[in-house]
């Protein structure tokens, strides 16, 4: 099968500027990078804030140099040949603002499509039919700056879309969305992979569901390295020797992450603070380990309000892999 | 087969341009937000037509004062009309890829097959004609308040340094964006620094002929300098004497302004654009 994307040893070195007194430092924001994507494949990139999935994109969109190694899409390196790159791919990210405020919807994606060399009048056919799939061909004479976010997003959308790319780079592009508008780009999203096989779409996400739900391959990446690269089936299986607990309790009185994993036969354990109290996921080798685990809430004066069984999810693969969950990790993070 | 191409999504296109026609295309598309999206906003009416319009008629007004020729009037009132391209150039076209890169725009252009000095020029011509507009419209307004008698000595000359004006002077304005995306704020400073002075220094609303030769010399750098010396000879024949350089000569600097401004801006751009592939601060704001 021939390859959409390759990249072999892919790094990117930040040098960070600070006072003039100061000694540069740098960040190392990808290394030893090692994925290959098919063509025809959805393939997701999946790890939390400043893993290294938009410095990664920006590479392969020919936006960034990689410090070392090489990267090919659609066959081309993009740092020697970007301009044999360019033609073929597209890219759209979430929160941004492209356009202009003061040209209509039509109008925006209009001018886009011009930068790719599209006959005038098959793009504005386009455009109104592509604006038809997405449900907004009636705020086709809007100005931009008169839609709301969502609906912008959905035009950006239709703006990666509409130059037709062998390959798309999705970053994050249902990030703020309301549920109905990330269902309504999912569907599109599919939709256009369906139509034709030979499309290749790369889709950076912190969303597990929206991985779950759309990618035939998922990487997960943290801190710039890739971890672990399969499909989502094959990643879950990995867990399903290990029971997973759900727990919602009250607040947690000084009760540790590593107190909990240094319970005999308890795995993996994440912790994340609610309102009302803390949400727990435990990996446990036997299911006779919780009661140990109730029995520890019980000395810690720790209320259950909650207690439930699931199947393994990819947040659960990522905390098998990294040792917490993408939130915790955020919270430890370093800018992407 | 039809049911297949009806449908938007596997339906291919009959051709996508490249070369030479792209980057027309792109000309043309970028500068369709200026030529028409910005008409829309009509604060421009206040903001580039009555606002310098306050200006000259402060000057017109002293002039009277003073009992000055009829014709500074008509210095005064094309002063006023070609200060809507400088500030249009300083203001709009200088910062526009340092906006487009805060708008996310930047990295789309980058990204795209069109030539990126297209862009640039589609954002140079769109604010030539936008601004000509204006322009135009302070020149019918000044000429009806102030009964301004135009004397045309040459309408072929006057067409060459009118052109050869707003490639020069947009050329530059193509430069200044490459010196901008870089410089950033910095660059806005020194421009804020630079607006009044460049009025003075460049004759808005008196001949140049009465400044310093050498201060007329160096502000004749900027393209507005000798344009409108040399448009105030076209237009207003009994006004010769008040030139700073001859007609003819003004031509060829300003021809040898154009084209150094351009292959300046052509090589700045490049670096810009290496720069921000090669560390990565271009495009991103944050870093």
């Amino acid at each position: 099968m021939s390859l959409a994307i390759e990249t072999k040893d892919l790094g990117r070195v930040y040098k960070l500027r600070g006072s003039k007194k100061e000694t540069r430092k740098e960040l190392i924001a990808l290394q030893d990078v090692n994925l290959t994507v098919n063509k025809g494949e959805l393939f997701g990139l999946l790890g939390p804030n400043g893993a290294g999935k938009t410095t990664l994109i920006k590479i392969l969109t020919t936006l960034l140099s990689p410090s070392s190694g090489w990267a090919k899409v659609a066959g081309a390196d993009v740092d020697r040949e970007p301009e044999a790159v360019r033609p073929r791919i597209n890219m759209v990210s979430g929160g941004e603002s492209s356009g202009y405020g003061l040209l209509t919807v039509r109008e925006n994606l209009w001018m886009f499509s011009q930068f790719y060399g599209v006959p005038s009048n098959e793009a504005n056919e386009r455009i109104e039919a592509l604006l038809e799939m997405i449900g907004m061909k009636d705020r086709m004479h809007t100005k931009s700056s008169d839609l709301s976010t969502g609906l912008r997003q959905k035009m950006n959308i239709v703006r990666g879309f509409l130059t037709q790319p062998e390959v798309l780079f999705l970053d994050e592009p249902t990030l703020g969305l309301d549920v109905g508008a990330m269902r309504d780009v999912r569907k599109f999203v599919l939709e256009w992979l369906r139509a034709d096989k030979e499309r290749t779409l790369l889709l950076t996400t912190h969303y597990m569901m929206e991985a779950e739900e759309l990618c035939d391959r998922v990487a997960i990446i943290n801190k710039g390295r890739v971890l672990a690269c399969d499909t989502p089936t094959a990643l879950k299986q990995r867990l399903q020797k290990d029971a997973i607990f759900e727990i919602q309790t009250s607040p947690l009185n000084g009760l540790s992450q590593q107190m909990l994993v240094d319970q005999p036969e308890v795995t993996k354990a994440a912790i994340a603070e609610t309102e009302t109290g803390a949400k727990l996921s435990l990996s446990l080798v036997e299911e006779s380990a919780l009661a140990r685990v109730i029995n520890l809430f019980t000395q810690k004066d720790i209320k259950v309000m909650n207690l439930n069984k699931r199947a393994p999810t990819l947040e659960d693969v990522f905390i098998d892999l990294v040792g917490r969950s993408m939130a915790e990790e955020e919270d430890s993070g370093q800018p992407e | 087969m039809d049911n297949q191409n009806s449908n938007p999504l596997t339906r291919p296109y009959s051709h996508k341009d490249i070369g030479w026609r792209l980057f027309l295309k792109t000309i043309i598309a970028r500068s369709y937000p200026r030529i028409v999206g910005q008409q829309r906003e009509l604060s421009w009416v206040f903001f580039e037509i009555l606002l310098p319009m306050f200006a000259v008629c402060t000057y017109v007004f002293v002039y009277r004062a003073l009992n000055a020729p009829e014709e500074y009037i008509g210095f005064v009132v094309m002063g006023g009309a070609m200060t809507a391209f400088w500030l249009n150039v300083l203001w709009s076209m200088s910062s526009q890829l340092y906006w487009e890169k805060q708008q996310g725009n930047l990295q789309l252009y980058i990204i795209a097959p069109n030539s990126m000095m297209a862009i640039l020029l589609g954002m140079a011509v769109g604010g030539i004609f936008a601004t000509l507009l204006r322009a135009v419209t302070v020149t019918i307004f000044g000429t009806l308040v102030f009964s301004v008698k135009f004397e045309i000595v040459s309408y072929l000359q006057l067409f060459a340094v009118f052109t050869l004006t707003m490639i020069a002077l947009y050329g530059m304005g193509m430069m200044m964006a490459s010196a901008f995306l870089l410089f950033g704020r910095e660059a806005w400073h020194i421009a804020n620094l630079a607006q009044e002075p460049i009025f003075l220094a460049s004759g808005f609303f008196f001949p140049i002929k009465f400044l310093p030769f050498w201060v007329a010399a160096g502000a004749s750098l900027l393209p507005l300098t000798l344009g409108m010396d040399a448009m105030r000879q076209l237009v207003f024949s009994s006004e010769t004497s008040l030139g700073f350089l001859s007609v003819a000569t003004e031509i060829w600097i300003l021809a040898g302004l154009s084209v150094a401004f351009l292959v300046v801006s052509k090589y700045l751009l490049a670096y810009v654009e290496k720069l921000a592939v090669r560390e990565g601060r271009i495009t991103e704001s944050r870093r």
